[in-house]
């Protein structure tokens, strides 16, 4: 018994210690909230309600707007999504279950490779590589066969929100199809052999058994990506236009939270500039915890069955 | 003369084929011939060869790794879902050569069901579980798949329990009512044969006693083959018994003789818990 009480000592000691690294992410989350709060005070004050909703973005006569970034992220995140989610789907199945064995490990980590290109080499390969790929084949031909979109009329000038939401795609791809893949490879051996053993084809037992039972697994990793599009900055802002308009078309540039945070920090000149800057942070900040709580939230609320 | 030869012979040059014949008035289901199975270059199976009787439950003991459960997967051609794994012989479903390449495995596993030693509902609802290996293999109207899912469940003895949670989640069902989902939805494709690795090995003792109720009924309509640990199991529910030992056939008969007068030394080992 000799000791005994000293190495429940430190139990306590170590549960006091968790519990304070846990604290800490709580204050500093909220450290951050009302720091962004208090700094953005004088927009808040000036503008109001009217800052959410106003288009407007005018330096030179200190009135701003924050509708066009709101809607550039938020647009950008949509495309990146449309784009990335189905694509991971197919590179997961295909890493988890119709790739030959010898192939999966290469193939795996050169998925995992793509996440570990700094943003601002997407970016940089955004706008010499692909915007002018974009505006040379792949508008001409959007315009000419779907044209009649709203979506994609006007010209192609190659930078845009089509354009960063295809560079945005890129970048979540990784992590979403290297979650799902995982999700996909917990699907239990049995599970799918009782798919076989119905006469279900591979394609029946993808569709049917596997996607369904890792529906909650392969949302997550959605999120993961829908975090990582809505505050991406660096390749963004390369691609992205940095127009403050909004247009129904996709071809037409734009910006996002971000890329206006990035560009024009440095160029705030007035402190209600910089105040409204801060406020878009804050908006940013909002908008992600917002948008990934309603993700949950239909998470949880969607019917219950899917992995354990 | 005759009988020294007999006893000096061994399992898979004599394969043991006598025991379920006509002269016993029994029809033959599934005719297994010289069956040996391979993984990679490791085989694991050597020539077995037995007559699986029709509406009868045949029940394959022996130690792990014997081989058993191996050889029922050959049945519904599991293993060409991986690579490296093969079979030869026969086994012969009507006259039908069910190792032979022409023959399209979905259309096989359609006629021959499995359950698993783990129960696999379907990450869908109850009613969806049964409903889906119906509407896979055919056109059926909203009513026939009504009458077909009610029925399914009915013969697994499950309707009584679930009728009114049908559209809950199936995998929110206790193991043992999990389990009977799994044999109601092998049960409404109406196959020829269900196959059952270890069906009870993950149940406890009172969801252990209703499949094995379930599956003593189910042999009016069906033939069933079971692997299993369990030496007490097989002697309540089987009609017939193979004992597999380092994937050879050692010895099948009719289960009551297995287990009160077997014919070979290794059985009777196996039987009475010298080894395995």
């Amino acid at each position: 018994m000799k000791g005994f009480k000293s190495r429940a000592w430190g139990d306590s000691v170590f549960r006091g210690a968790t519990l304070a690294f846990a604290v800490a992410i709580l204050v500093l989350f909220a450290a951050v909230i009302i720091t962004l709060w208090l700094a953005a005070q004088p927009s808040i004050e000036r503008f109001g309600f009217s800052f959410l909703i106003s288009s407007v973005w005018n330096p030179v006569k200190d009135n701003f707007g924050a509708l066009v970034p709101i809607g550039g992220t938020l647009i950008s995140t949509l495309v990146a999504i449309i784009v990335a989610v189905p694509v991971s789907i197919g590179v997961a199945l295909f890493l988890a279950e119709l790739a030959p064995a010898w192939l999966r490990g290469p193939f795996g980590v050169a998925i995992e490779l793509l996440a570990a290109i700094p943003s601002i080499v997407y970016g940089m390969w955004g706008l010499f590589v692909l915007a002018p790929l974009m505006a040379d084949h792949v508008q001409p031909w959007l315009q000419h066969y779907l044209g009649f979109l709203p979506l994609f009329s006007g010209p192609g000038m190659g930078i845009g929100m089509l354009t960063a939401g295809l560079v945005l795609a890129l970048m979540i791809l990784p992590f979403i199809a290297a979650v799902t893949r995982d999700v996909f490879l917990m699907v239990p051996q049995n599970l799918k052999e009782a798919a076989y053993g119905l006469g279900c084809t591979t394609w029946e037992v993808v569709r049917d058994v596997m996607i369904p039972y890792g529906k909650k697994g392969i949302a997550g990793a959605v999120f993961l990506g829908l975090g990582r599009a809505l505050g991406e900055t660096m390749a963004i802002t390369f691609v992205i236009g940095n127009a403050y308009h909004l247009s129904w078309s996709l071809f037409a540039p734009g910006t996002s939270i971000a890329s206006t945070l990035a560009n024009q920090f440095t160029e705030a000149d007035s402190d209600v500039y910089l105040s409204s800057l801060i406020e878009l942070g804050l908006v940013l900040f909002v908008l992600t915890f917002i948008i990934l709580g309603l993700a949950q939230a239909w998470l949880r609320r969607s019917s219950p069955m899917g992995a354990q | 003369m005759t009988t020294v030869l007999q006893e000096s012979s061994s399992v898979h040059e004599q394969p043991q084929q006598t025991q379920v014949r006509t002269d016993t008035g029994l029809v033959n289901k599934l005719s297994v011939r010289n069956l040996s199975f391979y993984y990679g270059d490791k085989q694991v199976l050597f020539a077995n060869t037995l007559d699986i009787a029709a509406n009868k439950v045949t029940a394959f003991i022996g130690p792990s790794g014997c081989g058993k459960s191996t050889h029922i997967r050959t049945y519904n051609r599991m293993f060409d879902l991986y690579k490296g794994h093969r079979a030869e012989g026969e086994i012969l479903l009507n006259g039908t050569n069910l190792l032979d390449p022409q023959v399209p495995a979905l259309e096989l596993r359609h006629k021959v069901g499995m359950i698993f030693q783990k129960p696999t509902p379907f990450p869908m609802s109850i009613f969806d579980n049964i409903a889906y290996g119906l509407r896979l293999h055919g056109r059926l109207s909203r009513y026939e798949i009504d009458d077909a899912v009610e029925k399914a469940l009915r013969d697994a003895a499950l309707w009584e329990e679930v009728h009114d949670i049908l559209g809950q989640p199936g995998n929110q069902l206790s193991g043992g009512q999990q389990q009977r989902l799994c044999i109601a939805r092998a049960l409404a494709v109406e196959p020829e044969i269900i196959l059952m690795d270890e069906p009870c090995s993950a149940l406890d003792p009172i969801a252990t006693a209703k499949i094995e109720e379930l599956i003593d009924g189910l042999k009016q309509k069906f033939t069933i083959v079971m692997v299993t640990h369990n030496m007490q199991q097989a002697a309540r529910v089987s009609d017939f018994t193979a004992f597999f030992y380092l994937g050879k056939l050692i010895e099948f008969n009719k289960t009551n003789t297995m287990f009160t007068n077997p014919a070979k030394q290794q059985t009777e080992d196996y039987i009475t818990g010298r080894f395995g």
